[in-house]
């Protein structure tokens, strides 16, 4: 265990960077790479066992939208309102989950449904604009005179909400880890192989899918309410529906499915490109003659398909693998 | 109770609402048709297909509204754009995916609908470009009136169905395509070139796309997220009727058209798409594999 007191270090080194000044912008920029690296990390852990959800924006919205409401409408706290959120959105992943693992819904079928889920959660929040403000996008109301507000779960201040998104981070980690630990981790290895054959040696193939596609989706709508929390608004653009879904698992094919590391750096790519190309769009402007709007999905999209073609284990995967490989030979 | 179903249901606007659901239904048809054709003979799912006919509805919008060339003439570039689109894509990325895992590939395409919708934000701008052709409506009876364009639409779509099952059924290619379909292995040590077979079933997809955004130029306005918006209506259609089963889709797509029309008529349109997706899953748990799946 030589690597534990190095990521302890790495660990202290995170947990300074809001006391060593380094500027607001780039603080949020942590907080949002935080944040997003948790729900990449909750995609990853059924995703890297074959199950590709495309519903994950729906759980990421029930999360965000849920805490949200039952604070505005209930006024429950978010304390109380995140639980309750999570447990609603593995209550989802039950509804959808069982059926289709028990009539052996796989691949191309299983990510079409859960796409399906994206739609409708999608749609009903746009449907419910009465509510949820539809897409315009939903506020949850500040608490307390300066903003700050433990009871309300709001932190003006990033530095707090650095330290929180750090340590959620931190537990995703913890997580996949422990996924990567358990007897399950074999279970699910065997399923995507061959459901039938893991079946006929005691596997309890429906149990375990379930086990984790639950996890997956607790885990993804806690990121959701997360960033409620910090950005004060969210919208069915932002956090929920189709969109989502698709930009989660790129995100994390990009990074690497099968490593810990993976999502994280996912993230880090993802909204690193998409930061420098807006901030400096009026350069670019300069150079090209138009507004590029777009440029940084559109670079992003050519580097998804060149990953798939030629580094499917994506850039921290595949840098591991060549690590693995020079040290043996 | 029979007061609500009276004033509800055997109303003039129920009867306009059914009529609009099968008008929007034919052209479901025409986009589940090349996609399930794809899928049927090269086994992947294209899941940037929507983003194609979005390609397509900015290609007859600049050739007629930007180029001033009348709208069949445009609406023949727009369709052979498409289809040269189609066996570019299977040529540069599927061909480099087709041994993978489905996965891959699903994730692949879903790369090509990024760059696809961001080059097109790119090079058009997000606002919505209208082609500015109104057909006007024509009186069906004494109070429903039926918008041309979705008439003219739901004619071609049909034309375009039946074409193709003529292809499909009658001709020497329509053979080898059905063949491949039903067994890859064999076909290719029979000495067919599958790769010729795929190229050329991408460029008649792609063809179909095209043609599906002439029709739905008509009735909607471009921007580069309309494909999102009826992209996944196109795969449930497909997944419904049963992947790569032709006629299945052609029927899915009538029901999805209808479930999305009433629900709308009901509450809001958001409600129609919620009652049809929500239809859709129950039905996948029902029958997996689709719902006119022939039992093996």
């Amino acid at each position: 265990m030589t690597r534990l007191p190095l990521m302890l270090l790495g660990l202290a080194g995170l947990i300074a960077v809001p006391f060593i000044g380094v500027p607001p912008y780039w603080l949020h920029i942590m907080i949002i790479i935080l944040i997003w690296s948790f729900a990449y990390t909750g995609w990853s852990v059924m995703g890297r066992f074959g199950l590709v959800s495309l519903g994950h924006g729906a759980f990421m919205g029930i999360g965000a939208y849920g805490t949200a409401l039952l604070w505005n409408h209930a006024g429950l706290t978010p304390w109380v309102g995140i639980p309750v959120s999570m447990l609603l959105a593995g209550g989802f992943a039950l509804l959808i989950g069982y059926p289709c693992f028990k009539y052996k819904i796989v691949g191309h079928y299983f990510a079409l449904v859960t796409l399906a889920l994206s739609v409708i959660v999608g749609q009903v929040i746009v449907a419910t604009r009465k509510h949820t403000g539809g897409s315009l996008g939903y506020t949850p109301e500040p608490h307390g005179g300066e903003g700050f507000s433990i009871y309300a779960f709001q932190f003006p201040e990033k530095t707090h909400f650095y330290l929180i998104a750090l340590a959620a981070w931190v537990v995703g980690l913890i997580i996949w880890r422990m996924v990567d630990k358990s007897m399950s981790r074999y279970a699910l290895e065997a399923i995507s192989e061959d459901e039938d054959a893991s079946a006929a040696v005691g596997v309890q193939v429906t149990r375990e899918k379930l086990k984790i596609t639950m996890l997956s989706a607790v885990m993804t709508a806690f990121a959701g309410a997360m960033y409620c929390q910090y950005q004060l608004f969210v919208s069915p653009d932002t956090v929920a529906g189709v969109g989502i879904s698709l930009q989660i698992v790129f995100a994390v094919v990009a990074g690497g499915i099968y490593t810990q590391f993976g999502p994280t750096v996912g993230a880090i790519i993802t909204i690193i490109l998409a930061e420098v190309l807006r901030i400096n769009i009026g350069e670019l402007e300069g150079l090209l003659g138009f507004r590029p709007f777009g440029l940084d999905n559109t670079i992003y999209g050519i580097m998804l398909v060149l990953f798939i073609i030629f580094l499917p284990r994506g850039v921290l995967g595949s840098i591991q693998a060549r690590m693995k490989g020079g040290a043996k030979a | 109770m029979m007061e609500i179903i009276n004033e509800y249901v055997f109303s003039v606007f129920f009867v306009e609402t059914l009529l609009n659901g099968l008008l929007y239904g034919g052209v479901l048809a025409l986009l589940s048709l090349g996609l399930n054709l794809i899928f049927g003979v090269i086994d992947v799912v294209w899941i940037c297909y929507a983003e194609l006919v979005m390609l397509g509805m900015y290609t007859i919008y600049f050739m007629h509204v930007r180029y001033g060339i009348p709208l069949i003439p445009s609406s023949v570039i727009c369709v052979m754009m498409v289809a040269l689109l189609g066996y570019v894509l299977h040529r540069i990325i599927i061909a480099h995916v087709l041994g993978k895992a489905p996965i891959n590939q699903l994730l692949a395409t879903g790369g090509v609908l990024f760059f696809l919708q961001s080059i097109a934000t790119l090079m058009f701008g997000v606002e919505f470009l209208s082609l500015g052709v109104s057909l006007g409506s024509f009186q069906l009876t004494e109070d429903i009136y039926v918008s041309k364009s979705q008439f003219v639409a739901f004619v071609v779509a049909a034309a375009a169905v039946a074409g193709m099952y003529f292809f499909l059924s009658r001709s020497y290619m329509g053979a080898a395509i059905r063949a491949i379909s039903q067994d890859r292995e064999i076909m290719i040590l029979m000495g067919v070139d599958a790769n010729r077979l795929y190229g050329i079933t991408s460029a008649i997809g792609g063809g179909l796309a095209g043609l599906a955004a002439c029709l739905l130029a008509l009735q909607f306005d471009v921007h580069p997220f309309v494909g999102i918006s009826f992209g996944p209506i196109v795969f449930m259609v497909c997944v419904m009727g049963g992947l790569g089963n032709l006629v299945g889709g052609f029927i899915a797509a009538f029901v999805f058209a209808e479930l999305i029309a009433i629900g709308g008529y009901f509450a809001d349109l958001e409600w129609g798409t919620v009652l049809a997706f929500c239809v859709f899953v129950i039905t996948m748990f029902i029958r997996p594999e689709g719902l006119f799946a022939r039992k093996s």
